[in-house]
């Protein structure tokens, strides 16, 4: 009969665990207040040879080898081109990246609005010398220096591609025309149970952006910097949209199958999900209210050894060739103005050329104490009690 | 070897020293179960008492109770926990159900020779894989157009769609072989001439299943039930895939892993807690002394 022995044993380490707790109390209590950003010197160049390796953290379907297919590689000529041997690590949210980019090991990543003031504020990432990127000139002007890649007029990193999160909807339940967030949010939904809502603590955001239009005496005029009670109108509406709801979804195959088996009949989407529904069916808009939306950066992480072939890499992922291929690959708008010359139906397809239609899309962005939105006199609700908040709501 | 010519003729160093021999054996699995197992449970118990930078989500090395608190004091973890014991009970007794008969049919009523073949016919969904298995009862209680909804429609009926139900539906799918085995097991340990005695002394089939059959293979039941309860309340991925908006303990625990890593680990030490109460019942029946 161990049973006994093994219960004590584990209640001995159990209790050298809070031994060890108690001990442990005082030492270190993080680096990223968010009060100030830490310094970290820009590398002033020039950039040399490369080192010979490059470690890159990725978001799947931007960094290819072609391995996934032949037709997709735009690593293997960046190693022939500077010697630089790629290793890809993908992840799967933006909380992922931060997490792995927190453990090092990583000279690059593609960080999502979500993720890049994070590692910015936690001194994980350095600041980008833009002399050395020559491809940085062709970047759509409307993606620089923004408050996602950017802190005090510093720039942290080299734009990527972007997107808008769409609604969709199954027209033969909820009606020819929709334009409006509504169907998602109010409870006299034609689409009632069958509401499908992005399963994320940042789609609280989604609401606040549908209370921008909906109660302007709320006064939102960012959906990411929301004191508490702009933050507690958002949580109520999603209490109310709850029931509405038939699934959350986080894996896009998820809601390809619900979408197409009739479902899920109002729903978040992106655009490179709704190019594979049938139109006739399935109808997709950029809701009047407007949207969240992303926009990825490449970073480059503080300590990394191998600096030039960071630089090489940003450069290289930036240049319109490469941009258009790897936006084209995603599915979302590339951000080298040049790209769409060299494929124009891709950029009028994602809007790449069209401000007007960014105007009202919210990049995903880190909440965070200090609001974003320049306001002194209130406290925002920073991201782990989004976080805590988006937790209490599923359960 | 260089000792063995100075050794007595039989045996070598290991003979000779009994501890060392049950050491160089213990070694290897003894690292195993404390670097790994112990450790890993106690690096997760001690994460559980500190926090993050709200910010950065960084770990800040600072004792607190706060995430315990949190856990056992907001109802909506509550709800989640409760749910997700209700559902390992309930796939507990449906496997339970369904699998003690069908064991019963394997080991007493089937031919012998047919016996290898329906044992291997158990165990063959364990060889497909888990995701596979989730994501075809997706298929199948996908309403109006899954398999269930298209046979139930001449009744009237549809699908009961995702939630609860279709969680337990699923878990209880892929556990059963873990319950019909043992239980295999114990009806083929049933000595005929107990049977034969129950019959002699005038007991119909049914007397004989209660009182002769069933305290006998009782602890192979307790044995599966540990499967299907502990492998039913740590899942998590067939509540995403199946479960609509239900969500279970261990949903939570990943909802927060990345962000919040010490409430997630306080978190997680709540199924370890039920699982240790639940070896702890099952030990006071006498069950684990049979096994």
């Amino acid at each position: 009969m161990h049973t006994a022995r093994l219960l004590k044993m584990m209640a001995v380490g159990g209790a050298a665990a809070l031994v060890l707790a108690a001990c442990g109390g005082g030492s270190d209590s993080g680096s990223g207040d968010s009060g100030g950003v830490p310094d970290v010197p820009t590398y002033q160049g020039p950039v040399g040879d490369g080192e010979g390796a490059l470690n890159i953290l990725a978001w799947p379907g931007y960094a290819e080898n072609g391995s996934t297919d032949p037709s997709a590689n735009w690593v293997g000529p960046f190693e022939e081109a500077t010697g630089c041997k790629v290793n890809v690590k993908t992840f799967g949210t933006s909380d992922e990246a931060v997490k792995l980019m927190q453990g090092g090991g990583w000279d690059v990543v593609s960080a999502s609005g979500d993720a890049s003031l994070r590692l910015i504020y936690g001194g994980n990432v350095q600041p980008i010398n833009m002399d050395l990127v020559p491809n940085y000139a062709d970047i759509f002007p409307d993606l620089k220096m923004k408050s996602h890649n950017s802190v005090n007029g510093v720039a942290y990193g080299v734009p990527h591609g972007r997107g808008a999160n769409l609604l969709v909807w199954n027209k033969e339940k909820v009606g020819e025309t929709v334009d409006s967030w509504s169907v998602m949010f109010e409870p006299d939904s034609p689409a009632a149970g069958g509401v499908g809502p992005y399963d994320s603590p940042i789609y609280i955001a989604d609401a606040a952006v549908y209370l921008m239009a909906t109660q302007p005496e709320l006064g939102i005029k960012d959906p990411y910097a929301i004191d508490q009670t702009q933050f507690d109108a958002a949580i109520n509406l999603l209490k109310q949209q709850e029931p509405l709801v038939s699934e959350y979804w986080s894996d896009y195959l998820k809601q390809i199958d619900a979408v197409n088996a009739g479902t899920m009949t109002a729903a978040t989407s992106w655009q490179v999900i709704v190019n594979g529904f049938d139109p006739a069916t399935v109808g997709s808009v950029k809701a009047k209210e407007g949207a969240t939306g992303w926009s990825d950066t490449w970073m480059i992480a503080k300590d990394t050894p191998n600096l030039n072939c960071a630089y090489k890499w940003l450069d290289w992922i930036a240049s319109p060739e490469v941009n258009q291929q790897a936006t084209a690959w995603f599915g979302e708008a590339p951000s080298n103005v040049k790209a769409c010359d060299i494929d124009p139906e891709q950029c009028a397809t994602y809007h790449a050329n069209e401000p007007a239609y960014w105007e009202n899309v919210y990049y995903w962005n880190t909440p965070t104490e200090v609001c974003l939105d320049g306001r002194t006199d209130v406290k925002c609700v920073p991201y782990s009690e989004w976080s805590k908040a988006w937790s209490e709501l599923r359960s | 070897m260089a000792t063995t010519t100075a050794s007595p003729p039989k045996g070598g160093f290991g003979y000779r020293h009994p501890r060392a021999r049950l050491a160089a054996l213990l070694a290897a699995p003894m690292a195993w179960l404390v670097v790994v197992y112990l450790g890993s449970l106690a690096a997760l118990f001690l994460t559980a008492f500190w926090t993050v930078d709200g910010f950065t989500g960084a770990l800040v090395r600072t004792f607190t109770l706060e995430n315990f608190v949190d856990v056992f004091t907001t109802p909506a973890y509550l709800q989640t926990m409760l749910r997700t014991l209700g559902i390992a009970i309930s796939v507990t007794l449906l496997c339970l159900l369904i699998g003690v008969p069908v064991a019963f049919f394997m080991a007493r009523v089937a031919r012998p020779r047919w016996q290898p073949l329906l044992v291997a016919l158990i165990l063959t969904p364990l060889w497909a894989s888990y995701l596979v298995k989730v994501y075809a009862w997706r298929a199948m209680l996908s309403p109006e157009q899954g398999v269930l909804a298209w046979f139930l429609a001449p009744l009237g009926l549809d699908s009961p769609g995702f939630g609860e139900l279709s969680i337990i539906v699923t878990l209880t799918y892929l556990w059963l072989p873990y319950m019909i085995l043992p239980v295999y097991a114990g009806f083929t340990r049933v000595p005929n001439s107990m049977l034969d005695a129950s019959a002699d002394l005038g007991a119909k089939g049914w007397r004989t299943f209660r009182s002769v059959i069933v305290p006998i293979i009782f602890p192979t039941m307790v044995a599966g039930s540990i499967f299907t309860f502990s492998l039913s309340l740590g899942d998590y991925i067939t509540a995403q895939i199946v479960g609509g908006k239900v969500i279970m303990l261990g949903n939570v625990v990943q909802q927060n892993y990345v962000t919040n890593l010490p409430f997630a680990a306080a978190f997680a030490t709540i199924p370890v807690i039920i699982v240790l109460l639940y070896l702890a019942a099952v030990r006071r029946t006498g069950a684990l002394d049979n096994l």
